[in-house]
């Protein structure tokens, strides 16, 4: 077989061109509506009546350029915050799902165990969990004196492990038997199937919606302030009190958003990756 | 056979690449009304591709398809309008688990042909009553054998009438005793006069079947004729050693 190059007919071409000045038509059209639409939403916030004093007290760029350096300061707490609970979850989260795939009447203990934790804490409102671990633990007088981002941590791990926990359990469900069946007839033991064959593919399966939950915990990583850490949030309040103006709410709101493109941002290439995989490149 | 007439379709010389990898180099192929056609080659020799760019499930690199003597390769044409004429039957099936086989039957006669639900409905029941599933109407698809939802997939097919039939290897995923049952309605179906572009592994269901067989073999049509004699005397030495491999 000789190596070809095949010349396109004139018609593939006219189809080409046809193909092309679609593709920039819509991208005309997608920029103009949007042009558009940002310019009818500016104008509408503009002339509202209470404009003036709104921009005044929640859009004044000396207070956010003043308020900022602490706003940053307080972020590294909930970065380092976040990075802890995250490790934390992911841990907790798989042995949870794990004990409930157990089977036999000698685990149902733990079954009911893991069971009961999910049910309690994915019902308990966050902010609860944390003044009750928050306040109420630390008076147990078990531990030592640990300082509020601690005990911020142990709450988020509580609540989101029971979350990500269910996550993991529809991962593994939704492997199909048959590779469990297949695992087995070769010898593995339960343990075995479950951590070379049916966890990597069950995690595979989930992770979007783990990277998912991972972006909504990343912003209830403020309300840690509500422990007296100083998180980005507690310091825009302080930020706040200081100047007499909402700005640093603003501020630190913008920079959970910035934090959380990111990881957003590879979520949505991830999926977009797994569709076109099992789509085989197909049009529709 | 000619009876003045566009056929129902063809391929003018088209091409197919994904990326440096020509899958189809050039095929030129009519189908005529009534007419079977069965396309044969070994794995990867592009029968799959050549069903999915007539369906329009993937893009031409060049040339032309024409279905009843319309360009439907035209960006222009409305694809889902096009694939509402064409009938397609896929190896695995592909019945929608979480419809009822009347429902997988009735889906596209009601949402895209816009046909009022009983008499949707009252088809589909004729339809499956005369291949013996019309007591499983009510059944979810995976209660049913292999040869039961396959047959179900080309009553799905065929029941809102379309002008051409793909089959893509549609007995491949079965087990050898369900593919007779699977191949009488296909016979049915060309004694009814329906027109039928085929992939297939089954030499002698082919040769039974088909009007014409077409040999493709690296993305080219190596060989064409009328079917007893493509797969009795092929002219190819490819072809032959093809046919050789294959048949027993």
């Amino acid at each position: 077989m000789t190596p070809e190059v095949h010349a396109p007919s004139g018609l593939e071409l006219d189809r080409r061109a046809y193909r092309r000045r679609q593709t920039a038509r819509s991208v005309l059209v997608s920029l103009g509506s949007t042009v558009v639409f940002a310019a009818v939403l500016v104008l509408a916030l503009r002339s509202s009546p209470g404009w003036a004093r709104v921009q005044e007290s929640f859009l004044d760029p000396v207070v956010a350029w003043e308020s900022l350096p602490r706003v940053l300061d307080g972020l590294l707490l909930n970065l380092r915050v976040l990075f802890v609970a995250a490790l934390g979850v992911l841990v907790l989260g798989l042995l949870l799902a794990t004990l409930r795939t157990l089977r036999g009447p000698v685990f149902f203990p733990l079954r009911a165990l893991a069971a009961g934790y999910t049910d309690l804490f994915r019902g308990t409102p966050l902010i609860i969990v944390l003044y009750v671990v928050g306040f109420g633990v630390p008076g147990l007088e078990l531990f030592g004196r640990m300082d509020a981002a601690f005990w911020g941590t142990v709450a988020l791990v509580l609540t989101y492990s029971a979350y990500v926990a269910e996550v993991f359990r529809a991962g593994i469900e939704a492997v199909h038997p048959s590779q469990r069946l297949a695992a087995r007839s070769l010898g593995l033991t339960h343990g075995q199937t479950m951590r070379r064959v049916v966890l990597p593919q069950a995690v595979r399966k989930v992770t979007p919606a783990l990277m998912n939950d991972f972006v909504a915990m990343q912003k209830d990583v403020g309300l840690i302030s509500v422990l007296g850490a100083v998180d980005a949030v507690r310091a825009a309040q302080i930020e706040v009190a200081h100047h007499y103006d909402f700005t640093p709410y603003v501020v630190a709101g913008l920079l959970f958003v910035a934090m959380a493109l990111p990881v957003i941002r590879v979520t949505d290439w991830y999926t977009a990756r797994l569709r076109a995989r099992e789509q085989m490149g197909s049009l529709v | 056979m000619s009876d003045g007439t566009a056929p129902v379709l063809e391929l003018r010389d088209v091409r197919c690449a994904f990326g440096d990898h020509e899958v189809l180099r050039g095929v030129s192929l009519a189908v005529r009304r009534h007419e079977v056609v069965a396309l044969i080659g070994a794995s990867g020799s592009g029968k799959s591709t050549l069903l999915r760019t007539v369906n329009l499930l993937e893009h031409i690199d060049d040339g032309q398809i024409l279905l009843a003597g319309a360009d439907i390769s035209d960006p222009r044409v409305d694809g889902d309008r096009v694939r509402a004429r064409i009938g397609t039957v896929f190896q695995a099936y592909n019945l929608f688990p979480h419809l009822s086989v009347l429902d997988n039957v009735t889906l596209a006669a009601r949402l895209v042909h816009k046909v009022p639900r009983p008499t949707a409905e009252a088809r589909a029941l004729d339809l499956l009553s005369t291949i013996g599933l019309g007591s499983k109407a009510k059944a979810f698809p995976d209660t049913l054998s292999g040869g039961q939802q396959q047959r179900v997939a080309i009553v799905r097919a065929v029941v809102t009438e379309p002008e051409l039939l793909l089959l893509d290897e549609i007995t491949s995923a079965l087990d050898p005793e369900l593919v007779g049952e699977v191949l009488d309605l296909v016979r049915r179906l060309k004694d009814d006069g329906a027109t039928i572009l085929m992939a297939t592994h089954e030499m002698a269901f082919a040769r039974e079947v088909a009007d014409r067989v077409v040999f493709l073999d690296a993305g080219s049509i190596c060989e064409e004729g009328p079917a007893r004699r493509v797969l009795a005397t092929p002219s190819e030495p490819r072809t032959r050693e093809f046919l050789a491999r294959v048949l027993p």
